[in-house]
């Protein structure tokens, strides 16, 4: 039993980070991994958005899964589960919660606002933060595994995004051949880091 | 089947009235009033975020100007007339910043300076630098790898030849390479200063002759020829003085012996490049 739980543990938090980390071996939220990963400010300031935004988010949805959508209603004798509207309810949720977050943060935390801000509108249509809140639905988590594994995950994608922004930013002194310059080589350079990462499979 | 369209439905609408509720008490209580003036001021601003007014972008220059901590003519790059409506906007006074522009003082390209070695690793100013002192003879003189071109967000800044070279044309003289050079060999001037001398080495006459065909040489051709107090004698370095600076007419009444002392125009068309163009 106790076993169990730590390889459970295990799982949601090395495994989350780096055996499946979200761009490397999930290949989520590529758009922001190749957009802001030109200098590595921008790619701090965006995976500490990500890491915020995903983990409140993945409370959010989390406790609407548990307690809504993964419930069965009988109405009228018929077992109704709602099960299908998770994509759609989710991305209404994320958004809205991106929305509120932007001000709430204007408001109580100007300086915060200035570090996140321009990356929380970036945000609302990550594929990452919608991922994490399916995975957590499909596999059946309960709402503190899902706020662990959420947070680990955006941890492993933001580890990747400021790895690869180190290495673009290294990239950009190199004197690179002229058809591989730009996008081509700063994409063979992330196949090159999901490789490495592939490493770590054998960790849990 | 039908429940369970009427129970998705209600469920839907459920949880879309109470975000769209959520959002709306949040807005209404939590607001921050923006300043309406920001947006007009930013939409005026040239929103390249360059920082050439010491702010971070653009945005935080507009609010500098409401608060009253800026000036308007403190933005290098926007036109008088910019200026002009940003005043308007506020109400002030426009505040006087002659415009600028920047120069490299070298003129050692791949023709006229000696290689001392053939540099083969980081293709960067600063890091080459570090290396013995890069590639060219010189140790004062332009590495021409680009860092300052790299940094400036206006694409001013050419490689001839392996010189940088300035284009007056595009600088709006917002500064950022002047803190990039590891030589230290950008200086922002008044735009109305054409002549330079395009040297910064405080080496010894013959040491400098030995690593570059044309280096100042101090000879002070150039400053009998001008009035006083237009050109400054450091030892084997004559400095232009950009307070007081000479007219063009200079360079023809001094006959420079060693062609240091150029127009900006002069500079960009004496022979650099001319065989091999652009290689940045």
């Amino acid at each position: 039993m106790a076993q169990e739980s730590l390889v459970n543990l295990l799982e949601l938090t090395v495994g989350a980070m780096l055996v499946y980390n979200f761009v490397l071996a999930r290949f989520l939220g590529i758009c922001p991994f190749l957009g802001v990963s030109k200098k590595l400010d921008t790619a701090l300031g965006m995976s500490a958005a990500v890491v915020f935004v995903m983990t409140l988010a993945s409370l959010l949805t989390a406790l609407i899964d548990v307690y809504l959508l993964s419930r069965s209603f009988v109405i009228g004798g018929v077992d109704i589960r709602l099960n299908f509207l998770q994509t759609l309810v989710f991305i209404a949720v994320i958004a809205a919660l991106v929305q509120m977050l932007e001000v709430l943060l204007q408001k109580f935390s100007p300086a915060l606002y200035r570090a996140l801000g321009i990356y929380l509108p970036l945000i609302t249509t990550n594929c990452a933060v919608l991922g994490v809140a399916t995975l957590n639905a499909g596999s059946g988590r309960n709402v503190w595994e899902s706020v662990v594994f959420a947070f680990f995950s955006s941890l492993g994608f933001g580890l990747a995004l400021v790895i690869f922004s180190s290495l673009r930013e290294r990239l950009e002194l190199s004197a690179v051949p002229r058809p591989f310059q730009g996008m081509a080589i700063a994409l063979i350079t992330a196949g090159i880091l999901a490789m490495a990462f592939v490493g770590f499979s054998g960790l849990c | 089947m039908g429940s369970t369209i009427f129970l998705s439905a209600v469920v839907l609408i459920g949880i879309g009235l109470i975000l769209g509720a959520a959002i709306g008490v949040v807005y209404k209580f939590f607001e921050v009033p923006v300043d309406p003036r920001v947006e007009l001021l930013l939409e005026l601003l040239p929103g390249v975020n360059c920082g050439g007014c010491g702010r971070a972008g653009c945005a935080d220059f507009a609010r500098a100007l409401i608060g009253g901590e800026a000036a308007p003519a403190k933005c290098p790059v926007a036109s008088q007339e910019v200026v002009a409506q940003l005043a308007q906007v506020l109400g002030v006074e426009i505040g006087r910043a002659a415009k600028q522009v920047a120069v490299i003082l070298c003129g050692g390209d791949l023709t006229h300076a000696k290689g001392q070695m053939l540099y083969n690793g980081v293709d960067d100013c600063i890091s080459a630098s570090q290396v013995a002192g890069g590639p060219k003879g010189c140790r004062y003189g332009c590495l021409g790898m680009g860092s300052c071109a790299r940094a400036c967000p206006f694409e001013a800044i050419g490689i001839v030849n392996g010189l940088a070279v300035v284009h007056n044309e595009y600088c709006v003289g917002c500064g950022k390479c002047v803190d990039v050079c590891p030589r230290g060999l950008v200086k922002l001037v008044p735009v109305d200063a054409k002549v330079h001398i395009y040297c910064k080495s405080p080496e010894k006459a013959p040491a400098k002759m030995k690593v570059c065909d044309i280096p100042c040489i101090g000879c002070r051709k150039c400053v009998k020829a001008a009035d006083e107090g237009q050109f400054t004698v450091n030892g084997f370095l004559v400095e232009v003085n950009y307070g007081d600076y000479p007219r063009p007419d200079v360079i023809e009444k001094a006959k420079c012996p060693k062609n240091c002392l150029q127009t900006c125009r002069g500079h960009e068309e004496f022979e650099y490049g001319k065989s091999i163009g652009e290689s940045a």
